[in-house]
């Protein structure tokens, strides 16, 4: 079974699995290895990241130097297919006309989905991020503790490769020991600040994310994912060693044609496919879950990218792993006599409680990181070091103005020059032009440091998303209305996150770029603009408050799960890439057993 | 120049300063001639030219002031050569003619800037810009190199000035010469990553 190019599926699966990314890969191989016949549906076109990736293309090889343009938002080689804060011909719209009322809506179409651009910052959530509402009162507790995604949290890093240290910070977990690989040296930057923000009481400690600083296992890591298995333990090992460890050069956002970091596409989908069990159907964009006359889920209707006509395919379960909005809006569009609001919606709060990532910017220029000698500081194509939140016991205490913590990332070093690298340097320079200003383009180049704050949002009652009463996208579907407003929580965490920034800049020797804003909704990024948008169809332990049980199956109709971030409660300020795959793998072995019970 | 070609100069200076004093930023941008973009799914493995994919829009009279100014802002000198050595002017030209939202806004600040710039040189010193000496660029340039401490009159000339040096640096960094120049030795692959080494730390006060 392989990619369906002729768009021939079979008959019926055992389980169709809509959309390939975190979710979507995670949940085709831990079925697949299983047994299990799958349909994976992907939206977007076919994408093999080792023949496309722009590996070590300069961005004057790129037109506008490679600058950000809206047919490629985030830069020319940023990895994204057909996507970004426009999809053409797929809209989405909001409600208020007020910017700071709206939400932004990343997507990408292409197999992989977004784990071909993302971080590749993979951070447990701690004990605490599943108990929100018992810890402070506010948002809900998760049907689930850390205790029960723990040990899925352990064989996801086995199986994608987690590079970082378990240094045993509250609320920060450490992984089983020998799960992660080694993290990399820091870089000259990384390691003046860990010094400096020692004497504030700040933390910086190595960054967990998805890029082999050295080559697996795979002599005894299939063994521990696959017990009893044979079969699964010889493809996945197979797949690890065609995965070379990183060779220190290149952005992990371009993605990685040595497969040295996770993409869907490169490290779930060989594994999977080399079963036999997995068919790829790309281009088919999914409108709806088809239900029979007992209610229970038929298949699913979908799109032809090619022809537009409209398909229907079969299966005993149907997963949707669509990433949260996309299977928010395939919910409420399955709309049927039985469920006129749409399916799995008699709660009806599908589509409530999204969330984003709390986050700001504040940047700064460290006369100490001036003028030093080549160094090469590419390393893993991203962060090698972050700072957990560390006032668990100030916020806990009340002596703190917000409920939730944040994290704090930053990049330093001397990276690849770029557009901006010695642009706007008026503010250091006073305005040199001639042989003084590369004398001072060489002076600080390397001496700037642009944190970011990623912080957990409390779910409220004003974010949500609907279906639009009348626009449709291109393939006459009608799609999303979002609903957006940050509360006072998140307001004063931004400010909270600027000063702290400010401190740790100043605390360098150095100057920030711009003071903390006085008026925090005025740098606060805006709802979506982080991309990790999660909620919409949350877990819980009540039927008429929520739509999922603990596995992310639906109450209302058995053999309909959601494995993507739409369950998730809370959004903790751990970037959610991680937890949705363990929550995936969770939720597969679950319908794996209930498949093999006969109750689905 | 000949007499003609220089009234018609003066003439579009003389009307480009009276836009200056309007407010560039506010002015009707330019248009840009019809084009289209490289679209959400171009190949990123091929090498691409500045005028490949939408066409390249300045005169000839506007690329000679343009070349001029950028080696103005980067000359070469013992460590690298000048912008306009390694295509900087290709790629402003690529920038204010492409067919994107807010490149038409800046195709306008850079087009009255260098007609500004034109009209400026034949004020103060009787010649085009290029073919001044560069005690004469300078002393222009000096007027208009820093927004926040321009006169009045040179506003609008300073926020040309931050956006051409801003074109200029970004042009000649990201040339394999600009790299060079900056010291940048990575985009390389290497077989174990060390972290800086004992003289760098040493310097950070790590060591």
């Amino acid at each position: 079974m392989p990619f369906l190019t002729n768009r021939k599926t079979q008959p019926t699966y055992d389980v169709i699995v809509v959309g390939s990314g975190a979710a979507g890969g995670q949940t085709a191989y831990t079925l697949t290895m299983a047994g299990a016949k799958v349909l994976m549906v992907e939206a977007g076109r076919n994408y093999d990241p080792v023949k496309e990736t722009p590996m070590f293309q300069t961005d004057a090889q790129a037109p506008l130097r490679a600058a950000g343009t809206p047919d490629k938002d985030l830069g020319f080689y940023d990895s994204t297919v057909d996507g970004g804060w426009n999809v053409p011909g797929e809209p989405f719209t909001n409600a208020s006309s007020d910017p700071k009322r709206q939400f932004t809506w990343w997507r990408a179409r292409m197999l992989g989905g977004r784990t071909n651009h993302w971080g590749r910052i993979s951070l447990r959530n701690g004990p605490y991020d599943f108990k929100g509402y018992s810890r402070d009162g506010l948002g809900f507790d998760w049907p689930i503790s850390y205790d029960d995604v723990a040990p899925y949290y352990d064989k996801v890093e086995m199986l994608v490769g987690i590079y970082g240290n378990n240094d045993g910070l509250e609320n920060t977990p450490n992984s089983s020991p020998g799960v992660l690989l080694p993290p990399p040296a820091m870089r000259a930057g990384e390691l003046l600040a860990r010094q400096r923000a020692k004497g504030l009481g700040i933390p910086v400690i190595s960054a967990h994310r998805a890029v082999l600083s050295v080559k697996q296992d795979a002599d005894n890591i299939p063994a521990k994912l696959h017990p009893g298995n044979p079969r699964a333990q010889r493809i996945l090992a197979e797949a690890m060693r065609s995965r070379a460890a990183c060779f220190w050069a290149t952005d992990c956002g371009r993605g990685c044609s040595i497969k040295a970091n996770y993409q869907s596409p490169t490290v779930h989908l060989p594994p999977a496919l080399a079963t036999g069990n997995l068919d790829i159907l790309t281009d088919a964009m999914v409108r709806e879950v088809t239900l029979d006359e007992n209610g229970k889920a038929t298949g699913i209707v979908y799109v032809d990218r090619f022809t537009g006509e409209e398909r229907r395919v079969s299966a005993r379960v149907v997963v949707l792993a669509a990433s949260s909005c996309e299977t928010v809006r395939i919910l409420l569009n399955s709309k049927s006599p039985r469920f006129p609001n749409g399916v799995a919606n008699s709660s009806g709060t599908v589509g409530k409680y999204i969330m984003d990532t709390v986050a700001t910017s504040l940047s700064g220029q460290i006369p100490a990181l001036e003028n030093l000698p080549p160094t090469h500081d590419d390393g893993a194509g991203g962060i090698h070091v972050y700072v957990p939140w560390w006032l668990y016991g100030e916020q806990h205490a009340g002596k703190l103005d917000f409920a939730r913590g944040y994290h704090l990332e930053f990049s330093t070093g001397r990276r690849m020059p770029n557009l901006g690298t010695a642009s706007g340097l008026e503010w250091l320079t006073g305005g040199s032009f001639g042989r003084a200003f590369k004398e001072d383009a060489r002076r600080y180049y390397g001496s700037f440091i642009s944190f970011g704050g990623r912080g957990d949002m409390v779910p409220n009652e004003d974010c949500f998303c609907e279906l639009d009463p009348t626009v449709k996208d291109k393939w006459g579907i009608p799609v999303l209305r979002f609903h957006w407003k940050w509360s006072d929580q998140e307001l004063r965490q931004v400010a909270h996150q600027q000063k702290s920034i400010a401190a740790i800049i100043e605390s360098m020797g150095g100057k920030v770029r711009t003071p903390p804003a006085a008026d925090p909704s005025t740098v606060i990024r805006p709802g979506g603009n982080v991309k990790h948008e999660v909620g919409g169809a949350r877990m819980g332990s009540d039927p008429k408050k929520s739509v999922t049980n603990a596995f992310g199956q639906t109450w209302d109709v058995k053999n309909l799960f959601l494995t993507d971030a739409a369950p998730f409660c809370s959004n903790a300020d751990k970037n959610p890439t991680l937890t949705i795959m363990a929550l995936a793998w969770r939720a597969s072995d679950y319908l794996l057993e209930e498949l093999r019970r006969g109750n689905l | 120049m000949d007499r003609r070609t220089a009234i018609t100069w003066m003439l579009t200076a003389v009307a480009a300063a009276a836009v200056l004093e309007r407010d560039a930023l506010a002015a009707e941008p330019a248009k840009s001639p019809a084009a289209k973009g490289y679209g959400p799914d171009p190949d990123l493995l091929k090498d691409y030219k500045p005028g490949d994919l939408w066409p390249l829009t300045l005169t000839a009279e506007q690329r000679i002031t343009t070349a001029a100014l950028c080696d103005v802002i980067i000359p070469a000198d013992a460590k690298s050569p000048s912008a306009s050595a390694v295509g900087v002017p290709d790629f402003i030209d690529e920038w204010i003619s492409a067919p994107y939202p807010g490149h038409d806004r800046d195709r306008t600040i850079i087009l009255t800037g260098l007609a500004w710039l034109e009209a400026e040189s034949q004020r103060r010193f009787q010649g085009d810009f290029s073919n001044l000496v560069l005690r004469q660029k300078n002393a222009i340039c000096e007027d208009i190199c820093y927004l926040p401490k321009a006169k009045a009159e040179f506003k609008s000339a300073a926020e040309f000035f931050k956006k051409f040096r801003d074109l200029t640096a970004g042009g000649f960094y990201t040339t394999p010469a600009g790299m060079k120049d900056l010291g940048y030795i990575g985009n390389v692959p290497i077989a174990t990553f060390a972290g800086p080494s004992p003289e760098v730390l040493q310097r950070l006060g790590l060591a």
